[in-house]
């Protein structure tokens, strides 16, 4: 039992019980099957961002140039489409997670190369990345009226459970993070990445390559940011080329809340399911809470911090022990 | 001669910041004729110290190997706490006399600054004794008071400042544009503190060598409970100017100061892993970026596009900043 309450999946596992008991007995609509549905449905492109923030942050880094990625794989993706008059679904999500892909390559180039803070270098590359597809390609958003049908049918996509309807991309998400979490887990690439987190200068003394590491982390989390970019646009039908801004705070919070540690070396796939979860639900339940939406901000603030707490808490017993 | 040369070898880096202002400058002078209007470098005198401040806010939290991702959120709180104050606490009365005007600024100016100082003061101890990292602390405690002024205002700005409120943003002394002389003594003030004082002679080394500061017996928790009450006390008086010379407060401006404030302390020859960083570098660096940035605004750029050329210069500076360390 102590062992169990040790891993911290467990304990955020409670604290999510805890929490959906308590909103539930304020107001029982939190627990219509409609309702929950549409939660899990705002799950999916945060948990697909949160997977590459997952991987980065295991290695000891940080990134907020993502949505900048994702806003600019989609964009790109869908003017190519609406330009060349092309229908279809499995080349474009290709398109867009190599676009994620390469600009996630120019940020492990620039870590790696001029050995600085992945913060600095990301937010650098997140204003280059924005500002260039803004200022040349536009600021104009693609309609539902414009937007490829394909990618439309492809976002309605849902099943029937219980007289509501479920989306399917909530599918095409956990099988990602499945994907992600035997990467980690069983790969010898994968535990790389938990050792490079741990001590750099220690994993390639092991005889890891360090450098390949660092390349796989942040091609990783830029391929997952374009995969999501447009995932979001084929199921909210529209392209926002200044879609994303600030979102970066939400998928952090939510990693973080997933007890994985900026120290890095620590994270799982799992805590961060648990955590985004988590996130969209106190998010979307203020309402519910009859909390007005303005307190959002600052109930996401409150969460980084008291998570961040929680967990530097946690890794300095481990260290003392 | 040998001067010289020692000279060039300690200065290294400022002296590399004078030559790239002057390259920005001489650039921009060729490119626009407009660009050497008094207009235009009176217009950034007023709203060049604005992200000055919060550059030194930013430095002084990298001096410590620390960052402050929340100076922006500190700032919008700031003023839009003045301005709940003039609106709501104290407001303007039909037969208002001028000490009554005077206590009003005051306080306001007090409020803004205390605001400044809790929030420096709540990420501090965040960092220095719970030990949560600056970056999620900050990153954390930014969108906390960023919320805050949502909440506070609901949404659109708030409106309505006295006079005297515009004057510190807008007016001049003697000639001078009011903003450019805080930004002055407050940088001379700083300046003097970092090299000057035992606290900034510390704070120096903390971020060179933490342990290493343990063992000399420096109490780091409390420098670094310091250095983020100074930085959030800067970034509320980068606040008040900026509410006064817009004679607004909104939660949501001035976010694109985030990055620049980053890009001039690590331009300025700030270490963002600590232990070095001056006043006089972070000064030439925003100096050199607002004629940049003023430059392509003359030259009708898109400001999608500065956006482009501030993160490409960032990604820039670190390079040079890179293949120097490798020469030596």
């Amino acid at each position: 039992m102590k062992r169990l309450l040790a891993r911290s999946e467990v304990v955020i596992a409670l604290i999510l019980i805890l929490a959906m008991i308590i909103i539930g007995l304020i107001n029982p609509a939190f627990w219509n099957l409609e309702n929950l549905f549409s939660l899990l449905r705002q799950n999916v492109v945060i948990g697909i961002m949160a997977l590459g923030v997952l991987t980065v942050m295991i290695s000891g880094g940080i990134d907020v140039s993502f949505p900048a990625f994702a806003v600019a794989a989609m964009y790109l993706t869908v003017r190519a489409m609406v330009g060349l008059g092309y229908e279809g679904v499995i080349l474009p999500f290709i398109a867009a997670t190599l676009i994620g892909l390469l600009l996630g390559l120019m940020n492990a180039f620039f870590i790696r190369t001029f050995k600085m803070i992945p913060l600095i270098v990301t937010l650098g590359t997140a204003s280059i990345v924005r500002g260039l597809l803004n200022g040349v390609v536009g600021t104009s958003i693609v309609n539902i009226d414009r937007m490829p049908q394909s990618l439309i049918a492809f976002g309605r996509t849902v099943i029937n459970l219980g007289g509501a309807s479920l989306t399917v991309m909530l599918f095409i998400y956990l099988a990602l993070a499945i994907l992600v979490h035997l990467f980690l887990t069983r790969t010898m690439l994968g535990r790389s990445i938990y050792a490079y987190g741990g001590d750099p200068e220690s994993a390639s003394r092991v005889g890891f390559d360090t450098r390949k590491t660092i390349f796989v982390v942040y091609a990783l989390a830029g391929a997952l940011a374009g995969f999501a970019g447009l995932l979001h646009s084929s199921m909210s039908w529209l392209a926002n080329p200044r879609d994303f801004i600030g979102l970066e705070l939400d998928v952090i919070a939510a990693v973080v809340l997933g007890g994985a540690s900026i120290f890095g070396g620590r994270g799982s796939v799992i805590g961060t399911l648990l955590g985004v979860f988590m996130l969209v639900m106190v998010k979307n339940s203020l309402i519910i809470l009859g909390i007005e939406t303005t307190w959002q901000l600052v109930a996401v603030g409150l969460i980084i911090i008291v998570a961040t707490a929680l967990t530097a808490l946690r890794d300095r017993k481990k260290l003392g022990a | 001669m040998q001067k010289i040369t020692s000279f060039a070898k300690t200065h290294e880096t400022i002296i590399q910041l004078v030559i790239i202002t002057l390259i920005v400058f001489l650039a921009m002078s060729w490119a626009s004729p407009r660009f050497l209007r008094y207009y235009n470098f009176e217009s950034l005198a007023f709203i060049a110290p604005e992200l000055g401040i919060i550059s030194i806010a930013m430095m002084i939290a990298m001096l410590t190997g620390g960052i402050d991702l929340s100076v922006v959120g500190i700032a919008n709180l700031s003023g839009i706490l003045a301005g709940v104050f003039f609106l709501k606490v104290m407001p303007a009365t039909p037969d208002a006399s001028l000490a009554y005007a005077a206590i009003r600024l005051t306080l306001a100016v007090l409020i803004a600054m205390s605001t400044g100082l809790l929030a420096g003061t709540l990420n501090g101890l965040l960092i220095s004794r719970l030990k949560i990292t600056p970056i999620l602390a900050t990153l954390g405690t930014g969108q906390l008071f960023t919320g805050f002024a949502v909440v506070l205002t609901g949404g659109p700005a708030i409106v309505g400042f006295p006079p005297g409120w515009g004057f510190i943003g807008n007016g001049k002394l003697l000639g001078v544009p009011l903003p450019l002389l805080i930004f002055i003594v407050v940088a001379l003030l700083i300046a003097f503190m970092l090299s000057r004082t035992s606290f900034g002679v510390k704070l120096m080394l903390i971020g060179t060598n933490p342990k290493a500061a343990v063992f000399a017996g420096l109490r780091n928790a409390r420098m670094i409970l310091f250095s983020y009450m100074l930085s959030g006390v800067l970034a509320s008086m980068a606040g008040i100017l900026l509410s006064g010379r817009t004679n607004a407060a909104k939660s949501d401006y001035g976010t694109s100061y985030l990055l620049q404030a980053v890009l001039v302390a690590v331009l300025g020859g700030t270490n963002p892993a600590g232990g070095r960083g001056s006043v006089l570098g972070v000064t030439i660096a925003v100096t050199a970026l607002m004629l940049l940035s003023s430059g392509f605004q003359i030259l009708r750029f898109s400001n999608h596009l500065i956006d482009f050329i501030w993160g490409a210069f960032l990604i820039a500076v670190i390079a040079l900043n890179a293949y120097r360390a490798r020469g030596r």
